[in-house]
């Protein structure tokens, strides 16, 4: 236990510069992506290329959401404990998934001194990390929300925190499954919905939240121990005389304007910079009210974003789709690494961007390095403009008699986490190159509200593949085409392996060869794969960790 | 490949059996809604707070209150999206918001109780809803010389064999999406009971060994570990891959459309959807 305190107290309390510089996951799996920088790459070994056939299952737990998910059965094991309840709603609201049977299980979990800690929408669990018991079972009485899905918990000391579909932020004390106190962090009757893991950074937490209809994007600050708020920043203009408000065609427009906060960001603790993607403007299909003009290119929507942590200031930004009308959220994670630029030597931030382009920035100051585009099939854009962003054409909007679009909605990439090899100087990526028709459902602009006004019908696919970018060229190393058609995210290991959903049902582990293309080496067909898998050591035995259909599966050599 | 999609065809099925058995009987499960729906209004309610609406705030924020020349848009508004019966918005409406130029009205709080009741009526968002606009601009001649020609659409389909009478048989938006589909990518997110409007022959899959002997049929799953598949007598049969051994090779009759979809202009699949919808 002693360890693994202290562990995380170097991960999340003394960021010195090198350890989390360096971005290494090591032991533990304390934050959404094991580290600050977001690379996923794991220094472990104990599993590489050599033994990585032997990899076994360790155990496999099935979790029940809801308040009766401790009811065990004459037949079956021994219940898990009673689930304690938490919750402001009179009568909750019946969700599948979050007030019984198999919970969806797609965000990041944390394993810290041996405790595995695992969320989904309205239900949090403590689960032994040797053999997957459930410890504790908090369900949360929800008033309702979009319940798409929950990317994970975050931790302080002994403190856990996690978002609510009825934008909630919740704090359980970490040994018992106790609240602590719960907040209202979003305004439910916009129609704000909290999904994102929030991430602890120093005396922080930061938390970020969704909202599919016209209304404004922020990032909170919350104390970790008593909830309360530190700092707003609105990713939209809300006054006059506020930066970008030129950007918009009117005050209104902009204060309706999106840029949702809905994944984590990265943080650099050189610069005390926290990094994070924003979210698409709204309405979502059609610029003719808020971006009527070129120059209008609706700050800080679709955007890379720094602020320093202490004072939630903005230190710079970098638009990826000014003046988007297709959903092209920027929300991709940011992952910062150090490396060779063009000759200087560069502290960096890498996004391979929704919209099918990906972006290589300074990430002191944000200055623009590199735009390439990762994804054949995109063709939403013809051009590049001088700042390295992708001009809109405007004939690939929704268009009444339909356009032929790739991406599809779902992006080239989504929330699917990537991994950056420092070795390798590359950054892998999970792409998709689908087609869809996009029919614009209205003429009137002013009947178009947040998602509304689009049909998108998907009528192709040039395949997924995980792709291997060069963050130095914006080239593809190599091009693996996966048989099936998602993929959640990924690992990679200093084993060389690098651990994927194949989208056929498959947890594959990949034996990496530098630049050529990677090998499948080992294989576990478990179902629909729902969260990116993760890797952590117990006990001086490495595990690698991944979610499908409601069942965590934990894997080790045997 | 194969097999998804017909679990998938079962899943519909069996849906469909819920759905006559959950309309005779009571629904065994029903989801809340995302967010908690206002108690309805009366529609005279309604009426009245639309009209009331029209002769005093429809100059500023248009007809529908989607927004005019100078009043903002409502329907998505702050202050009408927390107010419940009228209790913000009538503040507002009876002492105006100087600095923003709205004046006040003298309305009583039983008219702006009607006014929130009509607003609170207004669609918010129609996402996911499909386009009934006629989405019909290309010209007709102009896609029948591409359908013979430049299209080479001819090599596999015919206006008087597999295509004929595909006009009366389905919608523009529908054979506009199948022209570029061919009828595969329409199937992942066809509409539950829709049959394809044209046969798609199965995907295929050749799996050949190192001593030569070789086994065909449609393919049912394919991974870098296993492919399976089901010969044309229905047999089953599935072998394990290691390093690409045994060599796999698969058919997708609708190549021709995957590899077409880098290359298509908008205008051509304009002009082919008016040509083929005139083949009643």
């Amino acid at each position: 236990m002693k360890t693994g305190t202290l562990l995380l107290s170097m991960a999340l309390c003394l960021p010195t510069g090198p350890l989390l510089g360096q971005g290494l996951a090591t032991d533990a799996w304390p934050t959404y992506a094991g580290d600050y920088s977001q690379r996923r790459h794991s220094t472990l070994r104990q599993i590489d290329q050599t033994n990585v056939r032997h990899l076994t299952l360790a155990w496999v737990r099935r979790l029940t959401a809801g308040p009766d998910a401790g009811e065990g059965s004459w037949f079956g094991p021994p219940p898990g404990p009673p689930a304690i309840t938490g919750g402001v709603a009179q009568e909750p609201v019946t969700s599948p998934g979050s007030t019984s049977g198999s919970p969806r299980l797609a965000g990041s979990i944390l394993q810290v001194s041996g405790i595995l800690y695992i969320s989904s929408p309205d239900n949090a669990w403590a689960v032994d990390a040797l053999d997957g018991h459930v410890l504790w079972h908090y369900w949360w009485k929800s008033r309702g929300g979009i319940h798409i899905g929950n990317r994970g918990m975050a931790m302080y000391g002994d403190w856990l925190y996690f978002e609510t579909p009825d934008d909630y932020l919740v704090s359980l004390d970490a040994k018992t499954g106790q609240e602590r106190w719960h907040k209202e962090i979003a305004d439910f009757s916009q129609q704000y919905f909290s999904t994102t893991a929030p991430m602890v950074v120093g005396d922080h937490v930061l938390v970020g939240t969704g909202d599919d209809l016209d209304a404004p994007g922020f990032l909170q600050s919350f104390d970790p121990k008593t909830g309360d708020l530190q700092w707003k920043f609105y990713t939209v203009p809300m006054n006059q005389g506020d930066p970008g408000l030129e950007t918009w065609a009117s005050l209104d427009a902009a204060r309706h304007g999106g840029a949702q906060v809905w994944t984590p960001g990265s943080y650099d603790a050189e610069t005390h910079l926290y990094i994070f993607g924003t979210g698409n403007p709204t309405p979502a299909y059609t610029a003719m009210l808020r971006a009527p003009r070129d120059e209008h290119t609706n700050l800080y929507t679709c955007s890379v974003v720094a602020l320093n942590v202490d004072t939630g200031k903005l230190a710079w930004y970098y638009q990826t789709s000014p003046n988007d009308t297709h959903d092209w959220d920027a929300t991709q994670a940011p992952v910062l690494f150090d490396g060779m630029f063009a000759g200087k030597p560069r502290k960096i931030t890498m996004q391979a961007s929704r919209n099918g382009y990906v972006f290589v920035l300074d990430r002191t100051t944000g200055e623009h390095l590199l735009t390439a585009k990762y994804s054949d099939a995109a063709n939403w854009a013809e051009t590049v403009n001088a700042k390295g962003q992708p001009v809109r054409n405007a004939a690939k909007d929704n268009t009444v008699a339909g356009s032929l679009v790739s991406p599809d909605n779902g992006g080239a990439t989504n929330w699917n986490p990537p991994s950056y090899d420092p070795r390798t100087g590359l950054l892998y990526v999970v792409l998709r190159e689908i087609y869809a028709m996009y029919y614009l459902t209205d003429k009137d602009p002013r009947m178009l509200v947040g998602l509304g006004g689009s049909e998108q019908d998907v009528v192709g696919s040039l395949g997924t593949s995980i792709v291997a970018i060069d963050y130095q060229t914006g080239k593809l190393a190599w091009k693996y085409r996966l048989t099936g058609g998602s993929g959640t995210g990924l690992l990679t290991t200093a084993g060389g392996l690098l651990f994927a959903n194949d989208g056929s049902g498959s947890l594959v582990a990949f034996g990496l060869r530098g630049r050529r293309s990677p090998v499948p080496l080992w294989h576990a067909q478990i179902g629909s794969i729902e969260n990116a898998p993760e890797t952590y050591t117990v006990d001086g035995r490495q595990y690698v960790l991944v979610t499908a259909e409601g069942t965590v599966w934990a894997f080790s050599l045997q | 490949m194969h097999l998804r999609r017909r679990l998938r065809c079962c899943g519909v099925l069996i849906i469909a059996g819920l759905t006559s058995l959950s309309a005779a009987q009571a629904p065994a499960q029903t989801r809340s809604p995302d967010y908690p729906e206002r108690p309805p209004a009366t529609p005279e309610q309604v009426a009245r707070g639309q009209q009331v609406f029209r002769s005093n705030c429809s100059f500023c924020h248009g007809s529908d209150a989607r927004g005019g020349e100078t009043g903002p848009n409502l329907v998505r508004d702050v202050v009408v999206l927390g107010d419940q019966k009228g209790e913000l918005i009538t503040p507002i409406v009876q002492n105006g918001i100087p600095a923003q130029g709205m004046p006040k009205f003298a309305l009583s709080t039983a008219d702006i109780t009607d006014i929130a009741a009509w607003l609170h009526s207004q669609p918010l968002s129609d996402r996911g809803a499909p386009s009934t606009l006629d989405i019909l601009v290309g010209n007709a001649r102009q896609g029948a010389s591409y359908f013979n020609g430049a299209g080479h659409c001819t090599q596999c389909h015919s206006a008087t064999g597999d295509l004929a009478g595909i006009g009366s048989r389905s919608e523009p938006k529908a054979i506009q999406n199948l022209i570029v589909s061919g009828g595969g990518g329409g199937r992942r997110r066809r509409s539950a009971g829709a049959a394809p409007p044209v046969k798609v022959p199965p995907t295929t899959v050749t799996v050949t060994f190192p001593s030569g002997q070789r086994v065909q049929g449609e393919l049912d799953h394919l991974s870098a570990f296993v492919v399976a598949l089901r010969e044309p007598d229905g047999t089953y049969k599935s072998f394990a891959r290691h390093d690409s051994i045994p060599k796999v090779v698969v058919a997708d009759p609708l190549q021709w459309h995957i590899d077409r979809l880098p290359q298509w202009r908008d205008a051509d699949i304009h002009d082919l959807t008016a040509y083929l919808v005139t083949l009643k």
